[in-house]
């Protein structure tokens, strides 16, 4: 390489490390980071601390290595949502390339690691969520059917049952469960972000269900989801990965969310905009603490079957 | 001998370089400290002496 090609590579706005960094979506990733700490310590077989340590950074870098590759193949996408637009690849600091490379290099180096490190159940299922979430959601789903939240969702639920694998070495309702609970979380979730960022999605023509069926209908999608995941999540209670600490937080949290998804249904797109999505951007907030304190509340049982407290539900069914 | 003075594409590019440095860095910290692990393990230590009864 010449000084001279040296110098018309320079750019003023160089990719730093943080540039790559973020191409990992770490905000998505301290949920992946919980919800597979949790499947991992929920297990019944204990792990050695620093192999668990091990398998949620790699769990957690073979989901950022999946983000990299959606933001490689939706770099379109995003530059023309506001949401997006500031993300590394449209904000012109890293190449497209370049986040290619990133992502299959991390998503090798993941899923070998987590094998070498755990099992390789853990490890197979690890390269399913990376291959579901970057070919079957964002290469397939997303720009194809308003069905693409429902279904690519299950790419975001798999994280506590590759925990659960890689202290197990298998699959048991208990993970499945845990897959369930944020499987039926995410449309409610994302359908809230929908309608309060009004126009983002219609501008990049993502078929979401805002867009293709109308603000109405999608308002009582929430509320039909919101009504199944709350039975799903109290059911839990009753299970193996469940107890009374979870029962509480769950009954708390599902009249919460119920009652804001009911207030969404209500409102008009009038009453929406006069108090600037209010509703909605709580019901989002709502919905982020919803899922962390039902995780949070089977980390706590998992940890009174470990102490040796004795709770149990039998006796209420 | 003079040393050169640093190129500037050396100052733009430290904080990258300083970053790659410190993830191979923990790289190798994981690798030994899974290594040292999985051999202290009760299971390979398990496996080792059945196979040296054998």
């Amino acid at each position: 390489m010449t000084d001279a090609s040296l110098h018309s590579a320079s750019r003023d706005s160089e990719a730093q490390f943080g540039d790559y960094f973020a191409l990992l979506k770490p905000r998505v990733m301290t949920l992946v980071v919980f919800t597979a700490f949790v499947g991992l310590l929920a297990a019944p077989v204990p792990v050695h601390p620093f192999i668990a340590f091990c398998a949620v950074l790699f769990i957690a870098v073979g989901g950022g290595a999946s983000g990299a590759l959606n933001m490689w193949w939706d770099a379109d996408i995003d530059a023309v949502m506001k949401r997006t637009a500031g993300r590394p690849i449209p904000a012109g600091k890293v190449a497209p390339e370049e986040a290619l490379a990133l992502g299959i290099g991390l998503s090798g180096f993941a899923v070998l690691l987590l094998g070498l490190a755990t099992n390789w159940v853990a490890a197979g299922l690890l390269a399913f969520t990376i291959f579901f979430y970057v070919v079957i959601y964002t290469m397939w789903l997303k720009r194809w059917t308003p069905q693409n939240i429902v279904i690519g969702g299950a790419a975001g639920a798999f994280p506590p049952m590759i925990g659960w694998a890689a202290a197990t070495g298998g699959i048991a309702v208990e993970s499945v469960l845990m897959f369930c609970l944020t499987f039926m979380w995410t449309p409610p979730h994302f359908w809230a972000l929908a309608l309060f960022m009004r126009g983002d999605y219609d501008n990049a023509g993502v078929p979401m269900l805002t867009v293709t069926h109308g603000r109405k209908a999608t308002r009582a999608h929430i509320l039909v989801y919101t009504l199944l995941l709350a039975a799903l999540a109290v059911a839990i209670a009753f299970t193996g990965a469940g107890g009374p600490v979870y029962l509480v937080v769950a009954v708390v949290l599902n009249a919460l969310f119920i009652k804001g998804a009911l207030r969404i249904w209500r409102r008009t797109e009038e009453d929406a905009e006069a108090d600037n999505f209010a509703a909605e951007r709580g019901f989002f907030k709502l919905s982020l603490l919803y899922l962390f304190a039902h995780f949070g509340a089977i980390l706590v049982e998992a940890g009174l079957d470990r102490a040796g407290v004795a709770l149990s539900l039998g006796g209420l069914l | 001998m003079n040393f050169p003075p640093e190129h500037e594409l050396h100052q733009r590019r430290k904080g990258r370089n300083l970053g790659v440095g410190l993830v191979l860095a923990a790289l190798i910290v994981i690798v030994f400290g899974l290594t040292y692990v999985k051999v202290t393990s009760q299971g390979f230590r398990d496996s080792a002496t059945s196979e040296g009864a054998e």
